[in-house]
């Protein structure tokens, strides 16, 4: 039923976790639609045969609803309504809640194309390989308009913007090959601004990460050509984001080990509770750091002052992503606390 | 002047003179430009909407021949993405929005109120020529390159492309004051120049619908205005309020711009309603089956529209919680157009049906109103839409509500008024053919896209994987089918409105208040001050519903 009803409505495949249980809601959605849209068409044109005109002069009875009916003509689609609705916002929070466990991956989007960077060092261009039947997460920026990263099989979407960072996830069910479109309109590259995720085995995915750590072709680059590497590869994103941390300068105010400096120190700073002037209390997200380096002044960790510069147009997106993994990398003690992987916000309901 | 002091006689009998008709009222061009009849500003817009709807249409079919192939064909992707912005602000700006309310509107308001003029007859010219000038800037943008931003005019591209923004911006800003006007007008004259007889709860539903609109259009309309002008800002001064290059956030834009848009669709949507309200009475021969519940419908809508903007918003990054709001808050909205559609349906129960043109629009209209309303609910259960958004469903979806709803109302208002307006009878059976061919072509054209949107298909594609192709080939098909009827409408029109034979003052034998007065209206509208005894819609009797008095 499930098979019969995709095809029929031209879905395309159910790649990811949540797709096939999408699907659900949505033949339920369409079926009470259509027949909905042709009850009432029917009924006029049933109406229609049944009291038609007879003469010129026809005259008809004064008829007017009660209250009961109207009543009735509320509460019908109200239920349909809200049931749709919350079964539609439970899996839309589903969507939007990344497992703990999920890999990270950073995405930029530009003009026309979509770079991927990995914590563990790699980048790529228009491909993201991934390993099948893990959750991965996408951390996602732009470097210069909206666009949206769109996979149809996993059914996710998000936009992609300038000057901040979204996130979705996905786990996808099966190794194979799933098309990344772009909608969001962002120019005359808009339609050809495509990509491809590559869900690997999870031992070939690790055959790819130890060669592409070393420099060496792979398997799979010879089946994808798209696959254009950018940058060292020799270091992962946190050395990465080490090198820029003592370039940029951020070290003379934030100390690493802890020690109280002019800004906040950077260990155990990713998900810690700050108390910002006002008293309200935010969590150390990737939001937040991000937002800290591009606009210093607008939420400040109580006790500091207004001092930072801003890096907005001076750090380049792939900078960002990796001074903010190598924060993340600053931890007491790893091991109790977990790889640093966790979700970005806060989920609303623990499913 | 002949007065009716007879409450005994109906006006409609009396084997009178016909009065001099507002069309032969002054035949010279500038009896035209310069009138204060409300009647020839409602035929100079009618006049101005549809040239802008033809320019539109032309700019769609334009489109669908391209997506006729995967790959490049006929034009570049430039010109392709400037097609579509045209397309898009052609058809909402200059012919969706003023289409009903203005033309219709301003027609038919003052008759159904028994009044001799809108309130402020000199505001209702100038609307109509600020319309000109906007959509004259607008033009102008076109001619010197267009826009590539799509009508959304999503920041920061529309503030950082090269190409012509600022004249379309400025004449969206323009044309907003025009709506202004013409909701001002319309909130007063509906407030003070009701006939005796029409209580609230005897106005016409189409006054209630328009009513409803023009509360929208002067309080959503001027933060439209705001923005467009603050992107123009941005693009001549260089400040950053929506562009995070400079400073500026990007998602405030949308908030704007949707907090507008959203009720915007209301503006095109309501005024199609009140027609169908006025001429499934008038087709059934019946009264409203729940008059009081369409009426606060309306005004249900106006107020609820407000807050419902986010819906378009579900991907953009604003938070999970804001999305749970925004999508509980577009199912009351939904309730409120279902209520009308039952009390349509209910009230051809029991009724007088004759299948005329307005009367297969409005089958057709009852079909797509409820089909294009469900989707609208569907996507605004969250989950659903992240996979539809910005896909071709999206697209299908507001096509089956605004052109599917609209343009059907739009079209059986302009057959129900046609004698009205003219005093001419156009060609039943050639009606019956093109409102075949429009409804057939429709489907056709916009049922495939919802598929395609399913498909994963995202909108505003220049080039598309090949696995599209055979679902765009079907709607372009439909979309030439469709058009074949349009032209049809305007062959058998244009022949009533020159060879058409005049009719008789109401050929359709219906009680609505505006067809207590000859057809076409004399320039005053009515001989005396119409007194309604009636409900508008009463068919007990054959009786007019309302006398004159001295």
């Amino acid at each position: 039923m499930n098979e019969f009803l995709r095809r029929l409505l031209f879905l395309p495949n159910q790649a990811s976790t949540f797709a096939q249980d999408i699907d659900k809601l949505h033949f339920f959605v369409i079926l009470t639609t259509l027949a909905m849209s042709m009850g009432v068409g029917l009924t006029a044109i049933f109406f229609f045969i049944r009291y038609r005109r007879r003469s010129e002069h026809q005259t008809t009875p004064h008829i007017e609803s009660t209250v009961l009916i109207e009543v009735l003509f509320v509460t019908v689609p109200m239920i349909f309504f809200l049931t749709w609705f919350f079964l539609g916002y439970t899996e839309y929070i589903r969507q939007a809640t990344p497992p703990a466990d999920a890999m990270d991956v950073y995405v930029q989007g530009k003009k026309w194309m979509w770079k991927f960077a990995y914590p563990d060092g790699p980048n790529a261009v228009n491909v993201l390989r991934v390993p099948a039947g893990k959750p991965v997460r996408l951390l996602m920026t732009s470097r210069d308009v909206i666009h949206s990263f769109y996979v149809p099989e996993f059914r996710i979407k998000q936009d992609v913007l300038p000057g901040r960072y979204s996130q979705t996830w996905f786990q996808a069910l099966e190794p194979g090959h799933y098309q990344i479109l772009c909608s969001q309109y962002c120019g005359a590259g808009h339609s050809v601004m495509r990509g491809e995720v590559i869900a690997l085995k999870p031992e070939d995915y690790e055959d790819w990460l130890h060669a592409e750590r070393r420099g060496l072709p792979t398997r799979q680059d010879s089946a994808a050509s798209a696959f254009e590497p950018v940058g060292p590869l020799e270091s992962t994103l946190v050395e990465q984001g080490k090198r820029i941390a003592a370039s940029a300068g951020c070290l003379k105010c934030h100390s690493i080990d802890g020690a109280p400096h002019i800004g906040p120190t950077w260990l155990d700073l990713y998900h810690r509770k700050e108390i910002m002037e006002g008293g309200e209390q935010i969590d150390a997200d990737e939001g937040y750091i991000t937002q800290s380096i591009m606009d210093p002044g607008a939420k400040i960790v109580s006790g500091y002052k207004n001092v930072m510069p801003s890096f907005q147009g001076k750090l380049a997106a792939p900078e960002v992503a990796a001074l903010v993994e190598y924060i993340k990398s600053l931890q007491t003690d790893p091991a109790t606390n977990g790889p640093p992987g966790g979700p970005a916000y806060a989920p609303i309901t623990g499913r | 002047m002949r007065r009716l002091q007879d409450v005994e006689a109906p006006p409609v009998l009396a084997p009178a003179p016909r009065p001099v008709s507002y069309l032969m009222d002054g035949t010279t061009v500038m009896s035209w430009l310069n009138t204060r009849d409300h009647k020839r500003v409602g035929v100079m817009f009618l006049a101005s909407v549809l040239v802008f709807f033809f320019l539109g249409g032309i700019f769609a079919l334009l489109i669908r021949m391209k997506l006729l192939l995967p790959g490049p064909f006929l034009f570049d992707a430039l010109t392709y993405n400037r097609l579509f912005t045209l397309h898009g602000v052609i058809m909402i700006f200059f012919f969706m929005i003023p289409a009903i309310p203005a033309a219709f509107g301003n027609f038919v308001l003052p008759l159904m109120l028994g009044a001799r003029d809108v309130a402020f007859p000199r505001l209702n010219l100038a609307s109509f020529y600020v319309y000109l000038l906007g959509a004259a800037l607008a033009l102008w943008g076109m001619v010197h390159g267009g826009a590539d931003t799509g009508w959304t005019l999503y920041t920061p591209y529309s503030s950082t492309t090269p190409t012509q923004v600022l004249p379309i911006l400025l004449g969206i800003f323009v044309v907003g004051f025009s709506s202004i006007m013409t909701g001002i007008n319309f909130i007063v004259t509906v407030h003070t120049l009701r006939a005796p007889g029409i209580t609230w709860m005897r106005m016409p539903l189409f006054v209630w619908s328009i009513y409803a609109t023009s509360i929208i259009q002067v309080l959503a309309t001027p933060v439209l205005g705001i923005t467009v002008l603050i992107v123009a800002v941005e693009r001549v001064g260089g400040f950053g309020i929506f562009d995070p290059a400079r400073g500026g956030d990007p998602v405030l834009f949308q908030h704007m711009f949707w907090f507008y848009s959203h009720p915007a669709v209301y503006i095109m949507v309501l005024p199609a309603m009140g027609i169908i309200s006025e001429t499934v009475c008038a087709f059934s021969r019946k009264n409203t089956f729940g008059y009081r519940a369409i009426a606060f419908s309306s005004l249900g809508i106006a107020l609820v529209g407000f807050l419902g903007w986010g819906h378009h918003m579900f991907v953009s990054g604003q938070s999970t919680y804001n999305n749970g709001v925004f999508g509980a808050l577009s199912m009351v909205i939904g309730v409120f157009t279902a209520i009308k559609v039952f009390n349509w349906i209910g009230t051809m129960f029991r009724g007088a049906i004759s299948f005329t043109t307005p009367f297969a629009y409005i089958c057709g209209f009852l079909f797509f109103i409820v089909f294009g309303g469900m989707t609208g609910i569907a996507l605004a259960t969250v989950g659903l839409d992240v996979h539809w958004h910005d896909t071709y469903f999206i697209v299908a979806h507001f096509h089956f509500v605004m052109v599917g709803a609209v343009i059907m109302a739009f079209l059986a208002g302009l057959h129900y008024w046609f004698p009205k307006m003219f005093g001419r009878k156009y060609s039943e059976g050639w009606g019956l053919v093109a409102a075949a061919l429009i409804i057939l072509g429709f489907n056709a054209t916009f049922i495939p896209q919802f598929l395609l949107g399913n498909q994963g298909m995202p909108r505003r594609y220049y080039q598309y994987p090949a696995q599209y192709q055979a679902l765009n080939v079907a709607s372009t098909t439909g979309a030439t089918l469709l058009a074949f009827g349009f032209v049809i409408i305007f062959i058998y029109l244009a022949i009533a409105l020159i060879w058409g034979k005049p009719c008789e003052d109401n050929p359709w034998g219906s009680k609505g208040f505006e067809w207590l007065t000859a057809s076409p209206p004399p320039t005053s509208n009515f001989e005396g001050t119409p007194v309604y005894t009636q409900a508008p819609h009463d068919y007990r009797s054959h009786e007019p519903s309302g006398v004159y008095r001295g």
